[in-house]
C-alpha cells in the first residue's frame, strides 16, 4: 500500500509535540477499581453472613457471645485511627515530613489496638467453646470480621513500610501516590467496619 | 421401541424419534408430565427456528454472494447504518423472546415440580378417584432407596408404580448433592442432604423404564441406576405382596447400615419401614442422640441455646463420613455432633404427624442435659451462667457415653 | 482410591512415595513429558537461550511479549485439556456390554474434572487474556498497559496456577467433583485427600492473576487511549475488551471468596458448606455461580470482538451499526448478572424464581441476536476476501447460532428439567465454547499473527487445520445432542445401553478429526516459521486494515508507535490511509519513556505457587516460609524506586529509519 500523499500535515494524525506523562497518573483509578474489587469480596461475605448468620446449630447466638462495650472501643480505635490518618494526609499537604511520620505512626498506633482487642475478642469465643466450626453462625462470623482484621494487618504491614520509605526517600511524589492509596484502602477498611459493626454487633444484639 | 410416541396430535414427532433410533425418552416419553415438558421444547424449537434458519441462510447466502470475485455484487465500503435495519434486527429477536417467554411463564408455572398434577393425561383430570402414591426417595451412597409411606414397604434401586396414578415424591439425599431422573417420566430435580424436594408425575404406559442419578456424586455413580416399572394397579399390588413376603425391616440401624457407600447394588426390598424414617432422614438425625434439623431450627429460632449450646455436642463416636475415608480437618476441631435436647418420647411426638410436618417442632422440649439444670422458661438463659466453660475437645473426651441424655 | 493416608510428618507433610499414582497411562505420560522437558531444558542449555529467556521474555513488561507468553500457555494447556478430552471419549466407546472400560473411576472422574478445569481456565482464559494484552493497547494508540510490572505478575500467577494443576497430574491427584467443586461433595468428609486442594489452590493463584490483569486493562482502556478516541471511537475489540475486564473485576473476587471459605471448611472445618450444624451447599452453588455466569461472557465477549474486527476488515467495509453493537456489548455485560440461576433449575427454586432467571436469560440473546445480524450486514454489499480469519468467522456464524438456540432452549425451565445435566447440555456449552470462543481464537491468531511476528501463516495448513476442527466439531458433538435427548446425563464412565453406542462412536471419530485439526494447527505454525521469508509482510497492514494496531510496524518496536496517532473517528488507520497521512520521519523523534524489566513478577509468582503447593500437601514451614518469602520480596520490590527509563531519540531515529527503507523496498 503507498502512502505518498504529502497533503496530510503529520500533526493532524500523529502527536510530535513533546509531552511530559504524569508518571502514575493512572495509579489512583487502578487502587480504587482494586477497592471496588475487594469491597465485592466483603459484599459476598456480608452475605454469607446474611443467609448464616441465625444458624446457630443450637449453640451460642449472637446475644450469648458479643460485648458491646468492647466493641465499642474497638470501633472507636478504628475510627481514630482514619482521623488520625486524615491528619497524616493534611501533614504532607503541608510538606510537613516530620509531621506525617507522626500521624502516621499515631494511626499504625491505633490499628493495632484495633487487632489486639479483635484477637482478644477470637480469643475469648474460641475459649468458650464458640470457635469457627461450631455452627454456621459462627462460621460466617469469623470469616467477615477476620478477614476485615486480615486486611488492617496488612494494611498495617504497608503502613510500616510506606513510614520507612519516606524516612528514606521524603515526601517524593511516588511516596504521596502511595500515601494516598493506602489512605484511601485505610478509610475503606473503616466503611466496612462500620458496615460490619451494624450488622453483625448491633444487629446482632438488638 | 416399547414406547413410541403417542399417534395423532405428536405423530409429526415421529421424524425425530425416527432420528434417535427410538430410543430417543426425552422425545418419545411415557409419562404426561414429561411429554408436556417435551411439547414445550419442541415448540421452544420451532418457534427460534423461525429466526435461526432464516440467519444461518443469510450467512451463507451473503457470504457467497459478496465474495470478492464476485464484482457484479454492490460494492458498499461506507455503508454502516440504517435505521430501518436496526430497528429489525433488535425487534426480531425481540418478538421471538417475547413470545417464548409468555410460553416459559406459563409452562413453568404449570409444570412445577412442586404443583400437584391437575391431569394423569391429556383429557384425563385428576379426580378425587385418583389417590396420589407418595414415593419418599433418597439417594443413597450409591444407590436409591424408594419408601413408600402408604403401603408400608421400601425398595432399593427397583421402583415400582402404577399406570395412570398420579405420584407425588418427596426427594432427599443421605451425603452428597443428587438429582433424580426418569426420562420417560417427569424429568429431574435435585435430591440435597438435610432438605426436601418434591416432584410430581405419572406414568402413562406400562413398561419397563430406566431411572438414573443424574448429578455426579462420586465414585459409584456410573452405577446408580434403578429399573422402574409401571405396570397397572393389579401389578402394583403384586409386587407390594412381593416386598412384604421378604420380611425385613428397615428401622435405622438397618438405614445406618445401608447408608453405608457401596457400587452396583443389586435390587432388594424392605417388608416394613420405620414410619419416622424418612422424616429423621431430611432432619438427618437418623443417628442416636444427634439433635433433628427440625428441632435444631426450632432452638435457633430462638435465638441458639446460649453458652448451653458450646456443651451439648459429642464427638462423632458413630461417623458415617468415616465410611468414606475421611478426617478430621487438618487445623481445626475434631468433628463432632450436637445432641439433642429432646427425650426419645418428645422426638416421637416431633414425628408423630408424619412427615408432611415434620419441619415444624410439634412440642419444643424444655432444655435439658447433662450439668444442667432444668431450665426456668421454655429456653430460659437463667441456667447459662452457671455452666462451666468447657471447650468441646472436653465433650470429645465424653463423646463414649455421650448420647445418654 | 484415594486410600492415600492423610498422617503427615513435620517434613513433608502429607506427601510420601504412596501420592505417586500406580498407573500405567500416568507413567507414560511422565515418561515422555519429563523426556520433552529434559530435551527443551538441554536444547535451551545448549544454544545459551537461558539468558536471553530471562531477560527478553521472563522478566519482559511489554505487552506484547505477556500476550504472546499467555497464547503459548494457553496452547500447551490445550493440548493437556485435549487429551483429556481424548480419553474420555475413547472410555465412553469402550465401557459399554458389561465392560469398565480402561480407566477405573477414580481415574475417570479426574480427567472429567481436570479437562473442564484446564479448558476454562488455562485454556480460554489465557486465550483471551494474551489477545486482549497483545491487542489492546496497540488498538488504542497506547506505549503499554497502565502497569506493566502488574502485567508480568499477572501473567506468571497464571502460569503458577497452571503449573499447580499439571503437578497434580503426577504427584497425588486431581479434584473428582466436576470442574465446580460442588460441596458437599468437594467438602473434606467426601473428597479427602489432595484432589480438591489443588483445584483450590491452582485457581486461587491463577485468579490473582486474572483480577489484576482485569484492573489493569479497565484501567488503560480508561486512562491510555490516544488523544481523540473518545469512548464512541473505540474499536469494537477494545469495547468488547473493555467490558470483559470489567466482568473479570467484578465476577472474580466472588470465585476467590468462594473458594476461600470452601477452603476454611476444609481446612479448619467450619461450616460454611457443609450439611450439618447451620452450612449450606446450596449458598456455594449460588455464589459460584454468580461468578461462573458472567465468566461465560468473559470468555465470549472478547471474541466478538474479534469477529466484528475481522468481518469489517475482509468485508473491506464500515462495521455495521457501530453503537448498537456498543449497546449490545453492554447490555450483555450487565444481564450477564442476573441470569445465574438457570444453572440449576432443578434446585426447586419454585416456578416464579425459575420462569425469572429463564426469562432474564432469554432476553440476553437478543443483544446476541443483534449482534449476529450486525456482522450479518456487515458482510452485506462488502468485497469478502476468504482469508483465515474471515473463514473462521463464517464457519462461528453458523455454530454459534445453533449453540445459541439451544442455550435458549435450556433456559426454558420445562425443558432443562429434562435436558440438565444431560450430554445436550454438554454438547450446547461445547457449540458455544468452541464454536465461539475457540474459533474465535483461531481467526484471531490467524488476524493478528503478521503482527506479532511480521509475516503470514500458511495458509495451507491453515485451511487443513479448519476443516478438521470444523467438520470434527460437527461429528464430536451432533451425537451428543442425540444422546441427550435419549437421556444420558453426564460424566457417566460406564454404559449398559448398546444402542447407545454407536452414537459414542461417532462423537469419538469427531475428536479424531479434531486432534488432526489441532496438530495440522502446529504444523500450520512450524510450516510458517520455517518458511516466514516467503510470507513477509513489511507493510506491517498485511490484511487492508481498519484500526491503529495496523498502522505501526510488524512486529511493532518496543515503544509501539513513535508518535501517538491522533484519532478523528471511527477506524482510525482507515481514515488515516484514505487522508493519505505519512508517517511523521521527517520530524524530530523525541526520548521515549518507557518501564524497566523486573524479575520481581516470577519471583512473586514462584513463592506462590510454592507456597500453594506446600498447603496442598499440608507442609505448613514451606507454607509459612513461603507466605513470609512473598510478603518480603514485594515489601522490597517496593523499595525499587527506579522503574523506568528513556528510549533515546537516536535510537527511536534508527528504528524508524530502518522501518521507512524497509516501507521503500516493499513498495
Amino acid at each position: 500500500m503507498s502512502m505518498t500523499a504529502t497533503a496530510v500535515p503529520p500533526g493532524k494524525f500523529w502527536d510530535t509535540e513533546p509531552h511530559h506523562h504524569e508518571e502514575g497518573a493512572s495509579t489512583s483509578l487502578g487502587f480504587w477499581i482494586y477497592l471496588m474489587s475487594d469491597c465485592l469480596m466483603f459484599a459476598v461475605l456480608f452475605a454469607v453472613y446474611g443467609v448464616l448468620g441465625a444458624n446457630y446449630a443450637a449453640g451460642p447466638g449472637p446475644k450469648d457471645l458479643f460485648d458491646l462495650n468492647l466493641i465499642a472501643l474497638n470501633t472507636a480505635m478504628l475510627l481514630f485511627s482514619s482521623i488520625t490518618f486524615g491528619f497524616a494526609m493534611l501533614a504532607m499537604g503541608r510538606g510537613d515530613q516530620r509531621g506525617t511520620l507522626r500521624w502516621l505512626a499515631v494511626t499504625l498506633f491505633f490499628g493495632l489496638c484495633f487487632l489486639a482487642i479483635e484477637i482478644y475478642e477470637f480469643r475469648h469465643l474460641i475459649h468458650l467453646g464458640a470457635g469457627p466450626h461450631r455452627s454456621g453462625f459462627l462460621s460466617a462470623f469469623f470469616a467477615l470480621v477476620g478477614t476485615h482484621g486480615l486486611h488492617v494487618a496488612f494494611g498495617s504491614i504497608w503502613l510500616v513500610t510506606l513510614m520507612v520509605q519516606i524516612t528514606q526517600k521524603g515526601l517524593i511524589a511516588a511516596n504521596r501516590r502511595r500515601m494516598a492509596c493506602l489512605s484511601m484502602f485505610w478509610h475503606f477498611l473503616d466503611v466496612i467496619w462500620i458496615g460490619v459493626f451494624t450488622f453483625v454487633y448491633l444487629l446482632g444484639m438488638i | 421401541m416399547k414406547h413410541m410416541a403417542k399417534p395423532g396430535r405428536l405423530g409429526w414427532l415421529s421424524v425425530l424419534v425416527l432420528l434417535a433410533g427410538c430410543k430417543a425418552e426425552v422425545l418419545a416419553p411415557a409419562g404426561d408430565v414429561a411429554a408436556q415438558q417435551r411439547d414445550l421444547l419442541v415448540i421452544s424449537t420451532l418457534l427460534m427456528l423461525v429466526i435461526i434458519v432464516p440467519v444461518m441462510a443469510m450467512t451463507a447466502f451473503f457470504a457467497w454472494k459478496y465474495r470478492a470475485k464476485n464484482h457484479q455484487a454492490r460494492y458498499m465500503p461506507d455503508w454502516d447504518h440504517s435505521t430501518k435495519l436496526e430497528l429489525l434486527i433488535w425487534s426480531a429477536p425481540l418478538l421471538i423472546v417475547v413470545s417464548l417467554g409468555a410460553l416459559t411463564w406459563v409452562g413453568t408455572h404449570l409444570l412445577d415440580p412442586y404443583r400437584p398434577l391437575s391431569r394423569v393425561a391429556p383429557g384425563q383430570e385428576v379426580t378425587e378417584d385418583h389417590e396420589v402414591l407418595r414415593v419418599e426417595v433418597v439417594a443413597l451412597d450409591w444407590k436409591w432407596l424408594f419408601i413408600y409411606p402408604q403401603q408400608g414397604v421400601a425398595s432399593v434401586n427397583e421402583l415400582t408404580l402404577p399406570v395412570d396414578r398420579p405420584v407425588e415424591f418427596r426427594l432427599t439425599s443421605s451425603s452428597v448433592m443428587n438429582a433424580f431422573y426418569i426420562p420417560a417420566m417427569a424429568g429431574m430435580i435435585y435430591a440435597m442432604p438435610g432438605m426436601e424436594t418434591t416432584l410430581h408425575g405419572v406414568m402413562n404406559q406400562p413398561g419397563g423404564y430406566k431411572g438414573i442419578a443424574s448429578h455426579y456424586s462420586g465414585a459409584g455413580f456410573s452405577g446408580m441406576h434403578f429399573a422402574a416399572h409401571a405396570t397397572d394397579d393389579a401389578g402394583f399390588d403384586d409386587w407390594v405382596q412381593t416386598l412384604r413376603a421378604g420380611g425385613e425391616m428397615l428401622d435405622r440401624a438397618r438405614y445406618l447400615e445401608l447408608e453405608a457407600p457401596s457400587q452396583n447394588v443389586a435390587p432388594m426390598g424392605f417388608a416394613q419401614v420405620d414410619p419416622h424414617l424418612f422424616p429423621r432422614i431430611v432432619n438427618m438425625c437418623v443417628e442416636e442422640g444427634k439433635m433433628c434439623m427440625a428441632e435444631m431450627m426450632a432452638v435457633d429460632a430462638e435465638g441458639g441455646a446460649g453458652l448451653a449450646g458450646t456443651m451439648n455436642m459429642a464427638a462423632l463416636t458413630y461417623d458415617k463420613f468415616k465410611r468414606r475415608g475421611t478426617r478430621a480437618p487438618v487445623l481445626g476441631w475434631e468433628p463432632f455432633q450436637v445432641l439433642s435436647f429432646c427425650t426419645p418420647e418428645d422426638s416421637a411426638l416431633m414425628f408423630g404427624n408424619a412427615s408432611v410436618e415434620a419441619r415444624s417442632l410439634a412440642d419444643p422440649a424444655p432444655l435439658r442435659g447433662r450439668g444442667m439444670e432444668p431450665p426456668a422458661g421454655l429456653f430460659g438463659r437463667a441456667a447459662t451462667s452457671e455452666i462451666t466453660l468447657a471447650n468441646p475437645m472436653a465433650a470429645k473426651a465424653r463423646g463414649g457415653d455421650g448420647h445418654n441424655l | 482410591m484415594a486410600t492415600a493416608s492423610n498422617e503427615t510428618t513435620f517434613l513433608l507433610g502429607r506427601l510420601n512415595w504412596d501420592a505417586i499414582p500406580h498407573d500405567p497411562i500416568v507413567w507414560a505420560t511422565f515418561v515422555v513429558v519429563a523426556l520433552g522437558g529434559i530435551g527443551l531444558l538441554a536444547a535451551l542449555t545448549r544454544y545459551r537461550l537461558w539468558g536471553w529467556l530471562w531477560r527478553e521474555w521472563f522478566t519482559s513488561v511489554d505487552h506484547k511479549k505477556i500476550g504472546i507468553m499467555y497464547i503459548i500457555l494457553a496452547l500447551v494447556m490445550l493440548v493437556r485439556g485435549f487429551a483429556d478430552a481424548v480419553m474420555m471419549r475413547l472410555q465412553q466407546v469402550w465401557a459399554f456390554g458389561g465392560s469398565e472400560g480402561y480407566l477405573n473411576s477414580h481415574h475417570y472422574d479426574q480427567i472429567f474434572t481436570a479437562h473442564g478445569v484446564i479448558m476454562i481456565f488455562f485454556v480460554a482464559m489465557p486465550f483471551v487474556t494474551g489477545l486482549m494484552n497483545y491487542v489492546v493497547p496497540l488498538q488504542i494508540g497506547a506505549r503499554d498497559v497502565s502497569f506493566p510490572f502488574l502485567n508480568n505478575f499477572s501473567f506468571w500467577m497464571t502460569a503458577g496456577g497452571a503449573v499447580i494443576v499439571m503437578v497434580s497430574l503426577f504427584v497425588g491427584e486431581f479434584a473428582q467433583t466436576g470442574w465446580l467443586a460442588f460441596p458437599p461433595l468437594s467438602g473434606i468428609g467426601y473428597s479427602p485427600w489432595v484432589g480438591v486442594d489443588y483445584y483450590i489452590w491452582g485457581l486461587q493463584v491463577a485468579g490473582v492473576g486474572t483480577t489484576l490483569s482485569g484492573i489493569n486493562l479497565v484501567v488503560t482502556i480508561v486512562k491510555m487511549r490516544a488523544p481523540g478516541m473518545t469512548m464512541m471511537r473505540m474499536p469494537v475489540f477494545t469495547w468488547t475488551s473493555l467490558c470483559t475486564n470489567i466482568l473479570i473485576v467484578a465476577s472474580f473476587p466472588v470465585l476467590t471468596a468462594t473458594l476461600v471459605l470452601l477452603t476454611l471448611d476444609r481446612y479448619v472445618g467450619t461450616n460454611f458448606f457443609t450439611n450439618d450444624l447451620g452450612g449450606n451447599p446450596m449458598m456455594y452453588i449460588n455464589l459460584i455461580w454468580i461468578w461462573g455466569h458472567p465468566e461465560v461472557y468473559i470468555l465470549i465477549l472478547p471474541l466478538f470482538g474479534v469477529f466484528s474486527e475481522v468481518t469489517s476488515t475482509f468485508s473491506g467495509k464500515r462495521l455495521f451499526g457501530y453503537s448498537s453493537m456498543v449497546y449490545a456489548t453492554v447490555c450483555i455485560t450487565i444481564l450477564s448478572y442476573l441470569v445465574w440461576l438457570h444453572h440449576f433449575f432443578t434446585m426447586g427454586s419454585g416456578a416464579s424464581v425459575n420462569s425469572f432467571f429463564g426469562i432474564t436469560t432469554m432476553i440476553i440473546s437478543i443483544p446476541t441476536g443483534a449482534k449476529l445480524f450486525n456482522w450479518l450486514f456487515t458482510m452485506y454489499g462488502g468485497r469478502i476476501r476468504f482469508e483465515l480469519p474471515m473463514m473462521w468467522t463464517v464457519a462461528f456464524m453458523l455454530t454459534f447460532t445453533v449453540g445459541g438456540m439451544t442455550g435458549v432452549l435450556l433456559a426454558v425451565p420445562p425443558a432443562d428439567f429434562v435436558l440438565h445435566n444431560s450430554l445436550f447440555l454438554v454438547a450446547h456449552f461445547h457449540n458455544v465454547i468452541i464454536g465461539g470462543v475457540l474459533f474465535g481464537c483461531f481467526a484471531a491468531i490467524n488476524f493478528w499473527w503478521p503482527k506479532a511476528f511480521g509475516y503470514k501463516l500458511d495458509v495451507f495448513w491453515g485451511k487443513v487445520s479448519f476443516w478438521f476442527w470444523v467438520v470434527g466439531f460437527w461429528f464430536a458433538f451432533m451425537p451428543l445432542y442425540v444422546l441427550g435427548l435419549m437421556g444420558v446425563t453426564r460424566r457417566l464412565r460406564v454404559f449398559d445401553d448398546p444402542d447407545l453406542r454407536i452414537w459414542f462412536a461417532i462423537a469419538a471419530l469427531g475428536a479424531v478429526l479434531i486432534a488432526i485439526g489441532i496438530a495440522a494447527m502446529f504444523v500450520q505454525f512450524a510450516v510458517s516459521i520455517r518458511k516466514r521469508q516467503l510470507n513477509r509482510d513489511v507493510t506491517g497492514d498485511p490484511w487492508d486494515g481498519r484500526t491503529l494496531e495496523w498502522a505501526t510496524s510488524s512486529p511493532p518496536p518496543d515503544y509501539n508507535f513513535a508518535f501517538s496517532p491522533v484519532v478523528h473517528g471511527l477506524d482510525a488507520w482507515w481514515e488515516m490511509k484514505k487522508a493519505g497521512a505519512t508517517r511523521p520521519d521527517a520530524a524530530g523523534f523525541l526520548p521515549i519513556h518507557m518501564p524497566r524489566n523486573t524479575g520481581a513478577g516470577v519471583v512473586l509468582a514462584a513463592l506462590s505457587t510454592i507456597c500453594g503447593l506446600a498447603l496442598v500437601w499440608y507442609i505448613w514451614w514451606l507454607a509459612a516460609l513461603g507466605f513470609l518469602a512473598i510478603l518480603a520480596v514485594s515489601i522490597a520490590h517496593s523499595f525499587n524506586y527506579n522503574r523506568d527509563y528513556h528510549i533515546p531519540a537516536e535510537q527511536v531515529r534508527a528504528v524508524e529509519d530502518a522501518r521507512s527503507r524497509a516501507l521503500a523496498q516493499g513498495a
